[in-house]
């Protein structure tokens, strides 16, 4: 072995001084969208520590790096699953209609800002947003519309929402309620991971601790109500999109998922009870390879932490199962329909990662939400990667490509290195409070921007083959300013028309659970079936648990 | 010594998206400008209060949200109650190229879109003062 290693050495050293050495480059900087250099070439010297059996092994096996299923997309494609919600629940419901009749497979639901932050539509600070971003769902009543015609037991459903998930969880359960279908027939995710909201998007509402105690509170009720439900779809995304490096993605959004699970096991629950129902949500960026990497690092990191440090038994616990959408920040208001094809690229980085369910972002995002044209065109993407081009004939393809196995291992060594000075601050809650997340990721969104202003990084129609004078020729969605006005409407006549008695009532039992340390859910379940207000119920928690502002960093 | 530009970088409305204003931030505290970043959440009324206590020169509001039409206009009329014509205001986000236009016809100073230079911003500001001056 140690030969042949020897051999190997001695005649890369020969190919340099020979062959490459009659080759200039360009004057360009390799390196990865995290600016980690890139060699000009890789070779068995730089897997020489990579074991197949321990760290690459055989999909749908230990330690699933090649995929948690043994054969991949032979067996099931992945779910494509885009992203919708804007105006009101009846104007979402016509698009969720559209879309599941142009062959999507699940939904995925946008909500719109007030929504986001736990505020009615009529709610002061709701100005100018309400059903801008996503939908506005203030009540079960609007949720009702939103599923109306849609069998709840058929469709999966993805629901972005987080500080106030409970609140929307419980909705979902009063409307399958009134579609006659039961709890346990209930498929779907709410991404509920409230760690990434301090730590990127900041749509957050009460401090870090009770926070989590709600994320607990909706763990432990699904492991016994709704058991086929994904509690929480733990989010890299949005740590990316913030300016993140692939790296960070990583090992922020691992980390967030090991917090978790620590205070899941912390409540009293068995590791094996809820970790099956533990989802990721990845970005996939631009650097092709990278992003590939990134997938297989996750699987291995997570199988291999959930098994030896959280001595989980069950298969299921120790697989990473994750959606992955492309890269928005990507995206540029030049030359817009250069995004289709970025997006092409990012979505075959994610398929080629073993994503087991994809949104592939429209062409016209760097200026709004996606009309129904440049939504359409995004979603064949998706279809033409599935069936035309033969990437999903074989499992992992990229296995054993030296660089790709490199990547991944280093990927993995990287996050570790993150890990150790995670766990240094205290934990993830600790270095929340700390600022340490945010400035690492500033500090990253700084670095890329030079990179572009000093052309270290192409990005076409940008710094580099611009149309002087161009002129923007897509069509773009706006959402009509009535919305608001009828929404707010639908409020009134909502709290004129409900029994405010039993509202009252509901409330009051909300707040006495919430200060005995209850668990949350089985109130909200009454408040929403009595009609209480998503705004009305979160100002009851504020009450107990207070808000939570962050100390700005730049 | 000559007084610093002083520029105020505020996101405004529910929106937590802050890695532009973040950016922009830090390049025109790199650029020499003192500046001061709201943090999240404000409303106009927080922002142009902000501004006053400040003594701002500039205020850079980031949008993301979609609800430019409403809150940059409310921005508006809060500075001219306050006698805020010698202020800059300016904007950047993801506002379309004809509500931009819009926005500058209303009086906002510019609207920067997606993938703008931030040496573009610094030197617009720079220009602005150096004709406010000569006005003055």
């Amino acid at each position: 072995m140690s030969t042949e290693k020897n051999k190997f050495e001695q005649e890369r050293e020969r190919w340099e001084r020979t062959t490459a050495a009659q080759y200039k480059d360009r004057p360009a900087k390799f390196m990865t969208t995290s600016s980690v250099p890139i060699n000009e070439l890789y070779g068995p010297e730089d897997i020489q520590h990579i074991d197949y059996f321990r760290d690459i092994g055989f999909p749908g096996e230990f330690p699933y790096t090649r995929g948690i299923h043994a054969n991949m997309y032979r067996g099931r494609l992945w779910t494509m699953r885009q992203f919708a919600g804007f105006g009101t629940a009846a104007d979402t419901n016509q698009r969720f209609k559209y879309l599941l009749e142009h062959g999507q497979t699940g939904l995925s639901t946008a909500f719109d800002l007030p929504t986001l932050m736990g505020r009615d539509s009529d709610d002061p600070l709701a100005e100018g947003e309400v059903g801008v971003c996503g939908v506005a769902i203030s009540s079960l009543r609007d949720m009702e519309i939103l599923f109306d015609g849609i069998p709840l037991d058929k469709v999966s459903t993805s629901m972005t929402i987080n500080s106030p998930a409970a609140i929307l969880l419980a909705f979902y359960i009063c409307v399958a309620e009134k579609q006659g279908v039961p709890p346990a027939k209930l498929r779907g995710t709410t991404q509920n991971d409230i760690l990434k909201e301090y730590i990127a998007q900041k749509e957050f509402i009460f401090p870090p601790e009770p926070s989590m105690k709600i994320v607990v509170d909706t763990i432990k009720y699904c492991a016994e109500h709704v058991p086929e439900w994904n509690t929480i779809s733990i989010s890299g995304y949005h740590i990316r999109e913030a300016g993140s490096t692939a790296v960070q993605e990583l090992a922020f959004t691992l980390a967030d998922g090991f917090a978790y699970v620590e205070a899941a096991m912390a409540a009293g629950m068995k590791v094996d009870e809820f970790a099956p129902r533990l989802s990721f949500f990845f970005n996939s960026h631009l650097d092709f390879f990278e992003e590939i990497a990134k997938f297989r690092a996750a699987r291995r990191i997570y199988a291999r932490r959930m098994r030896d440090k959280y001595g989980a038994k069950d298969e299921r616990s120790w697989k990473l199962r994750f959606h992955t959408q492309t890269a928005g920040c990507s995206l540029t208001g030049q030359q817009p329909f250069n995004n289709v094809v970025r997006t092409a690229f990012e979505a075959l980085a994610g398929v080629l990662g073993g994503t087991q369910s994809l949104h592939t972002n429209s062409l016209d995002e760097t200026w709004a939400l996606p009309t129904e044209f440049a939504a359409k065109i995004a979603l064949r993407t998706q279809q033409i990667i599935a069936h035309e081009i033969g990437v999903t004939n074989t499992v992992d393809p990229l296995a054993g490509s030296y660089f790709v196995e490199h990547l991944t291992t280093q990927m993995e060594q990287q996050a570790e290195e993150y890990f150790q000075k995670i766990d240094a601050l205290g934990g993830v809650i600790p270095a929340i409070k700390q600022g340490f997340f945010q400035r690492e990721i500033a500090a990253a969104a700084r670095q890329y921007q030079h990179e572009i202003e000093k052309k270290e990084r192409i990005i076409v129609g940008v710094n580099a083959y611009v149309e002087a004078e161009e002129k923007l020729d897509i069509p773009i969605l706006k959402i009509d300013p009535k919305v608001e006005k009828e929404q707010i409407e639908n409020l009134k006549r909502l709290r004129a028309e409900r029994d405010n008695t039993k509202v009252r009532q509901t409330l009051d039992q909300l707040k006495t659970a919430a200060q005995e340390d209850r668990n949350l859910m089985p109130p909200l379940i009454e408040c929403s079936r009595a009609y209480c207000t998503l705004g009305e119920m979160i100002n009851v928690l504020k009450g107990v648990y207070g808000t939570w502002r962050e100390e700005p960093v730049f | 010594m000559e007084r610093k530009i002083r520029v105020l970088v505020g996101k405004v409305g529910l929106d937590g998206h802050d890695r532009g204003a973040k950016v922009i931030a830090s390049a025109l505290r790199d650029a020499g400008f003192e500046v001061i970043y709201s943090g999240l959440h404000q409303t106009p009324e927080m922002v142009v209060e902000a501004a006053l206590q400040e003594d701002v020169d500039v205020i850079g509001i980031s949008l993301l949200s979609g609800a430019h039409m409403t809150l940059f206009p409310r921005i508006m009329e809060l500075m001219k109650k306050n006698q805020m014509d010698d202020v800059l205001l300016l904007g950047g986000g993801t506002i379309p190229p004809e509500e931009a236009k819009q926005l500058e016809t209303m009086g906002v100073g510019k609207i920067f879109g997606p993938g703008t230079d931030t040496r573009e911003i610094s030197e617009f500001i720079r220009s602005w003062t150096a004709r406010r001056a000569v006005q003055a």
